[in-house]
């Protein structure tokens, strides 16, 4: 697997991302800057966390339009597999990679702690090293995690297996008590339609070393290195 | 330029006396400028005039210490090559009056005295305390300031581990917010304020400079009144975006070794950032302030002198290497200007298009600022309550579920929870253990952080109390596994122009001072904040301590969750069922009276180092008894594993409560595999450490003395009070 991560002014998981790849890959992705206008020959991109631009105008909406955006959804367009976590889950919804917003949390507060989620879809090459509704517990740590979409759209990433993982309590049931953020379905990552681009909240790049207290990230990238070597 | 009059001289905060100085310094009446000038670099904020003669006794000094106090942080020495850097500072002022922004650019400033010497912020503390739950501004105060610290400190991107969170009617008109940084750093690339080189360009980078926070540094050297509100405008705004691409432009830079001293515009701006930095050099400096990249138009030299803009650095280049240096700013999309240059008149010359606006002698003013011995009388140390004197009428179990759910022993989750307490990869022992652990980045080796204070045993006793919090921060270090190394203080108090107050500072420096000495465990950095008063009510003595230990192998760290059942629960340390002072006295009893639990500092160091050896050689559970006693750690253990005890209360204790709620210092529980405990005792008593087999962990309920509460209680009891509290206000 050849693998990027995309680094815009205010990211702040990119390092984190980088060591979660490199548990899996054995070396470390390359870092791409933001103002690059070229990425360099890769099989797999991922758009870190953070506050890129601060969050501000609407999180990820700047970097939705910084040069290497550009890039990304052409090499997205041609199947290269991308993978946006948190503030890259709402980048790629602001660069039309996937459908939905990210909004704020119901509560309105931050939220940073470790949740459940249900594997809703196990046969992309993002999952399937989980098995279909298995509980994975993963961080998560954001404002605005609430994902909406309106009736047609959530009916189509329903009905199309677009919908990768749900909030879930540890035993699996998806209730509203485990909707941390409010997100209509539960939802806390999305696919698009060809399932080469995943969308999440959480951050399976936190939890892929056991001295941070587990490995049900590690999976994630286990799969990908898997499929794309 | 206006005439100055005793009213603007007054307005300034300066004194007769410090006038008089002012006029002798300068030879002739200053300018408005100059006055300006005066009055923040003399403000007890930034001159520690007040503190100054007590602070020196403090120590500072081991063979791992790279730096001391002085600088804009201390820095410790933690092998290969690596050092730590870290400071504690208050921003309690601005977060009353504004507490979102107050909040956040505490940890912006806090940040920046760290990333300044050449750290990566590897993670945050907070130590805050609030008015009254039930007072009318606590719950807004709450939200904001935590609000604040977690928008700063999640933008940029460093974890925020630990702290603490206390409630006291003291604080009802004066909250504290004390913030820490620590950070890492190549021990052969530190950077110092210093300045050198007479012709080098004098150059700011950073954000533009505004008009906000003109006068912070004297707004906080001053009690609150009715009119603080409208000090509102002094209050800066800060833009953790921005700060985020200073840190990595600042640590960018450093690569390019065009460096020759560096400093963070803080309190006071440019003019203490520029003076600190010549009189360190013996140097002079000539600055063009109009190439100060401006916010606003129609900025004077008075406002860009004081104003306290975020978010700003001051940088001696080497010659000739502006160009580099520009080439990082522009990739990083911050202001870059050339504002002056270092002369050898050992002036500070301000010019403004061309004119001079003010000339002032540097190291009379940067190094004559005031120094008061203020006259002060010993708080007398309060008489013993004895056990036998507390009535009780509120049984054991009882106790323990008030205790665990009162505002200041409830889980502060809804606190930790607000904030990223996991980006950077690197928190091995989150929120909620005696010390937060962090690795070091790419090692197996911990950084164990913590912070700590007692202000109830510092107000009994300054002198055992100021102990107490040293020893305090010792054991939660110690109960994880690692080596304490160092401190920082940030010492709050209210007016000292009291004598009584004046007594809590010199007491609790005093009590600090011979516990860090006994402990080899030395403070290298801090900060004062004094004046915490509203209408001549002052706060509780808080000398907030932060620390750091060092743990060199990460796997071998102990935390507070019980883990297996049918372990033996050993207590380490003598209990006599001390309830001056405690928590169990104040909650239970609604009495805030006696002399605080004495601390054995040699014992505390033999207990300390025995500990130490039975976690590296297997102990994987280990908590420090403090607020609360025996039960309250007890339960803390029970409800982080999900895991029962059941102790016995021994057959010799006259009163139960006292023995199973005292807060006797020096103690630790501790779990041993059943068939070992015996030997460990023993082993214990060798080195000359009391060891108590008490009872035995397993089951659901925590089981004391036969009474019984089940851990799913407890916690739901103690994890339920502050959001239901936050709630109530929504």
């Amino acid at each position: 697997m050849k693998a990027a991560v995309i680094v815009f002014p205010g990211s702040n998981c990119d390092r984190d991302m980088m060591v979660g790849i490199e548990h899996s890959l054995g070396r470390k992705p390359e870092m791409v800057w933001h103002k690059e206008t070229e990425l360099p020959d890769v099989d797999f991109i991922a758009v870190p966390g953070g506050f890129s631009y601060g969050d501000y105008l609407r999180c990820g909406a700047m970097s939705a339009h910084s040069p290497i955006m550009r890039e990304v959804v052409k090499k997205a367009n041609q199947g290269v597999r991308v993978l946006g976590v948190c503030n890259g889950f709402q980048i790629l919804t602001e660069a039309g990679l996937l459908p939905g917003v990210l909004m704020r949390n119901a509560k309105l507060r931050f939220i940073c702690k470790d949740v459940h989620l249900k594997v809703e879809n196990a046969e992309t090459e993002f999952t399937n090293k989980y098995s279909a509704g298995q509980a994975i517990r993963v961080p998560v740590a954001h404002h605005d995690g609430n994902f909406f979409a309106d009736d047609e759209t959530l009916a189509a990433l329903e009905g199309n297996g677009q919908v990768a993982f749900r909030y879930c309590d540890a035993a699996g049931n998806v209730t509203d008590e485990a909707n941390i953020n409010g997100s209509r379905n539960n939802i806390a990552g999305i696919l698009n339609e060809k399932k080469n681009v995943l969308g999440m909240m959480p951050h399976p790049e936190r939890l892929c070393d056991t001295q941070l207290g587990g490995t049900d990230g590690k999976p994630m990238f286990d799969a990908l290195v898997e499929a794309l070597s | 330029m206006s005439e100055i009059t005793p009213e603007i001289v007054a307005e300034h905060g300066l004194s007769a006396d410090e006038w008089k100085l002012c006029l002798e310094i300068m030879g002739r009446e200053p300018n408005l400028n100059e006055l300006g000038i005066f009055s923040v670099m003399w403000s007890e904020h930034c001159s520690y005039k007040s503190s100054k003669k007590w602070l020196k006794t403090l120590p500072t000094e081991a063979p791992w210490v790279i730096c001391g106090p002085g600088e804009n942080a201390g820095i410790i020495d933690i092998g290969d090559n690596q050092a730590i850097i870290f400071k504690m500072e208050s921003h309690n002022h601005p977060s009353y009056i504004e507490p979102y922004q107050g909040a956040a650019t505490g940890i912006g400033g806090i940040l920046r005295d760290v990333f300044t010497m050449g750290a990566r912020p590897i993670c945050n503390l907070n130590a805050l305390r609030f008015g009254e739950p039930d007072h009318e501004k606590t719950r807004h105060l709450v939200s904001g300031v935590v609000e604040g610290i977690g928008g700063y400190g999640n933008c940029v991107g460093v974890p925020t581990v630990a702290g603490e969170c206390e409630f006291h009617k003291s604080y009802n008109g004066n909250n504290l917010v004390n913030a820490m940084a620590v950070g890492l750093a190549d021990a052969d690339n530190i950077f110092y304020s210093a300045a050198a080189g007479v012709g080098n360009p004098v150059v700011y980078f950073g954000s533009k400079t505004g008009r906000d926070g003109i006068h912070g540094a004297t707004m906080a050297s001053a009690e609150f009144t009715e009119d603080s509100e409208e000090k509102r405008p002094t209050v800066q705004v800060g833009d953790p975006f921005t700060e985020k691409l200073l840190i990595e432009a600042t640590l960018e830079l450093m690569k390019t070794g065009s460096i020759v001293a560096i400093q963070d515009m803080g309190a006071a701006g440019l003019t203490s950032s520029s003076f600190e930095m010549a009189s360190k050099g013996g140097v002079g400096v000539e600055l063009e302030l109009d190439q100060v990249p401006m916010r606003e138009e129609g900025m004077t030299p008075y406002e860009l002198m004081l104003s306290e803009s975020q978010e700003r650095m001051l940088v001696i280049l080497k010659p000739g290497m502006e160009d580099v240096a520009k080439a990082v700013m522009d990739k990083w999309d911050l202001e870059f200007a050339v504002i002056g240059k270092l002369t050898d008149t050992g002036n500070m010359v301000l010019k403004w298009n061309g004119e001079v606006v003010g000339d002032l002698p540097i190291d009379p003013l940067a190094l004559a600022s005031p120094e008061y011995d203020r006259p002060w009388v010993k708080t007398e140390r309060p008489a013993e309550v004895k056990a036998a004197d507390v009535e009780s009428n509120v049984g054991r179990i009882d106790a323990l579920k008030t205790l665990i759910s009162h505002p200041n022993m409830a889980s502060k989750r809804w606190i930790w929870e607000q904030y990223d307490h996991m980006v950077m990869g690197d928190t091995v022992g989150r929120p909620g253990g005696d010390s937060a652990l962090v690795r070091v980045h790419g090692t197996n080796k911990g950084v164990a952080v913590t912070s700590d204070c007692t202000p109830r045993y510092c107000y009994q006793d300054p002198f055992e109390g100021g102990k107490q919090i040293v020893a305090e921060t010792y054991r939660n270090i110690t109960a994880v596994g690692a080596v304490p190394m160092a401190v920082t203080d940030n010492l709050n108090f209210g007016n000292p122009e009291r004598p009584e107050i004046m007594g809590q500072i010199v007491g609790c420096i005093e009590g600090i001072g011979e516990a860090c000495r006994t402990l080899n465990y030395p403070i290298v950095s801090g900060n004062v904040s004094l004046y915490n008063e509203t209408n001549g009510t002052g706060i509780l003595p808080t000398p907030t301590l932060g620390a750091v230990g060092l743990i060199q192998n990460i796997d071998d760290a102990a935390s507070v969750a019980f883990k297996k059942e049918g372990q033996a629960i050993v207590v380490l340390g003598e209990t006599t069922g001390w309830l001056g002072a405690s928590r169990y006295l104040e909650v239970l009893c609604g009495r805030e009276e006696g002399a605080p639990p004495p601390v054995d500092l040699d014992q505390e160091l033999k207990t300390g180092n025995f500990v130490r050896e039975q976690i590296l050689a297997g102990v994987e559970t280990c908590h420090d008894i403090s607020d609360g006693g025996l039960a309250v750690a007890l339960a803390e253990m029970a409800m982080a594993g999900n895991i029962g005890c059941s102790v016995d209360i021994p057959a010799n204790v006259d009163q139960a409560y006292a023995w199973l709620f005292g807060e006797d210092q020096g103690r630790y529980i501790v779990t041993i595999d059943a068939d070992k405990a015996g030997e460990f005792v023993i082993k214990a008593g060798e080195a000359g450490v009391v060891a108590n087999i008490i009872g035995q962990t397993g089951g659901s309920d925590v089981v004391l003395g036969g009474e019984s509460v089940s851990v799913a209680e407890l916690k739901d009891l103690h994890e339920s009070w502050m959001p239901t509290y936050m709630a109530a206000g929504e």
